[in-house]
């Protein structure tokens, strides 16, 4: 097995003609926390799409946990019932209790017994502090209480890495807060994460690694709070004085 | 006086042929319902000769009047061998051509939810099938509600052609008893104020039924 649960080279993408990925080369360990930052458009929800196919790579070599996503052969369904993504807009599914958005894929997609999905379920949900919500429906919820519930549907399927697009800017700033403190739980716990996200928090208290994305191609990489303290270049400068200002004004 | 109670008196048979014309309307409906279903995905999501083939039928049905589909099928199909009923005959002539107008609702419905509920249950690893059955339909048959109930009136009064092929529903009932009364005036409109006031609980149990089935949550908005 290797050490990687991720590895990403020469990745490139786009939509029709536009051009959002330049060759992308990235690698998560296992148990690691990266973090992604970059100006909107730099191709930070693309990338992340892209891992599990959801968007199709136009170039490159993806691996996920030793199996190559980028093949020809390579079975998605497997792939991505492997993986968490949590979505900016948490897209929950709005017609089932908090409980069945947990145990539906367990049970069609892992086909796990309808009882032991829902032991499975509750007892994520218990860990997250989201019991009392299991049998409400995701629109009664805060969005907060939502987004938290979406890292749950996606932590029930034993992601060997889990990937979050954004997971708290859809959010107010108070509820910000409660998705936040779930993400340093799981990432306590030593899950693998990919997460883009402009929380600098999060990725000075939290992650191991921070990638900078712009244009379509890393700019920085390395130790979150030595790049945030000192960053090398002057782009990065720029870049973390503009973040900085926006979470300050919020 | 004597026509309000001349009218009392045929309500009973007209009841009758009214009863026929429920049970055509309500098997019709489901059928077309069950086609509809496997229509509009077909349409969307199916590989490019199923989904022409789905189109292809969708536009045929639509394209050429009930009435002539329903003599095709009963007076047509015997040349190939295949003998229906009348009774048969109307609700499969009515099924078939309900089921591409409720493809087409089913399909206008199915665009209407956010392609990220898609991508959603793609992201858990489900199959396009799965995702369709347990996300997206489930939510696409709420929006069609309204236009599948309208549906369902229109097919009750479309109903009424089966009269031409001698089933004895509510509008051949009528004519029964046209024969042997010579009240057209009458009965004709006991007839339609009969239609009338199905057609009118039909489109009462919309708002019920939109209220029983609305997503808990909804009515603060959607994201």
């Amino acid at each position: 097995m290797t050490p990687r649960v991720l590895v990403v080279e020469g990745l490139k993408a786009g939509y029709g003609d536009r051009v959002v990925l330049r060759g992308v080369s990235l690698s998560v360990k296992r148990g690691e926390k990266v973090v992604i930052m970059g100006p909107s458009g730099s191709g930070k929800s693309t990338l992340l799409k892209c891992i599990v196919r959801l968007v199709e790579p136009w170039a490159g070599r993806i691996v996920l946990d030793g199996e190559e996503v980028t093949s020809n052969s390579a079975d998605l369904r497997r792939i991505r019932a492997k993986t968490g993504f949590v979505f900016q807009q948490y897209n929950l599914f709005p017609h089932m209790t908090v409980l069945r958005n947990l145990t539906l894929p367990l049970e069609v997609v892992k086909k796990l017994p309808k009882k032991e999905a829902e032991r499975k379920a509750l007892k994520l949900l218990r860990m997250l502090g989201l019991e009392e919500f299991a049998h409400k429906y995701p629109l009664q919820l805060s969005g907060g209480q939502q987004q938290r519930v979406a890292i749950a549907r996606a932590l029930a399927m034993d992601p060997v890495l889990l990937l979050l697009d954004e997971p708290t800017s859809a959010l107010d700033p108070e509820l910000r807060y409660e998705v936040l403190e779930t993400l340093f739980e799981i990432a306590r716990q030593g899950r693998s994460m990919l997460i883009v996200t402009h929380e600098l928090d999060f990725a000075e208290a939290a992650a191991d690694r921070l990638i900078l994305l712009d244009n379509g191609v890393v700019i920085e990489e390395g130790d979150p709070w030595e790049m945030i303290h000192n960053p090398r270049t002057e782009r990065t400068k720029r870049f973390l004085v503009k973040i900085m200002r926006k979470s300050i004004s919020a | 006086m004597e026509w309000a109670f001349f009218i009392i008196s045929i309500i009973p048979d007209l009841i009758k042929g009214l009863l026929t014309t429920l049970e055509i309307s309500v098997t019709s409906f489901i059928m077309g319902l069950a086609l509809a279903v496997m229509l509009a995905p077909a349409r969307i999501f199916a590989p490019r000769p199923i989904s022409l083939i789905a189109r292809g039928y969708i536009e045929l049905l639509r394209g050429t009047p009930l009435l002539v589909q329903l003599l095709l099928i009963y007076f047509g199909l015997p040349s190939v061998g295949i003998k229906l009923d009348a009774y048969t005959a109307c609700i499969l002539a009515i099924g078939l051509n309900s089921a591409a107008y409720q493809a087409e609702i089913l399909r206008g419905a199915m665009k209407s939810i956010p392609e990220t509920q898609f991508l959603a249950a793609e992201s858990l690893g489900m199959s396009t099938a799965q995702a369709y059955r347990y996300v997206v339909l489930p939510q696409a048959l709420r929006v069609a509600i309204p236009a599948l109930v309208n549906e369902f009136v229109t097919l009750i009064k479309e109903s009424s052609l089966a009269s031409v092929i001698g089933v004895v529903e509510l509008t051949r009932r009528g004519e029964y008893l046209v024969a042997y009364t010579f009240r057209a005036l009458e009965v004709y409109v006991a007839v339609a104020l009969i239609y009338f006031v199905v057609c009118a609980l039909a489109s009462q149990a919309t708002r019920i039924l939109e209220k029983k089935l609305m997503i808990p949550g909804y009515e603060r908005g959607v994201t």
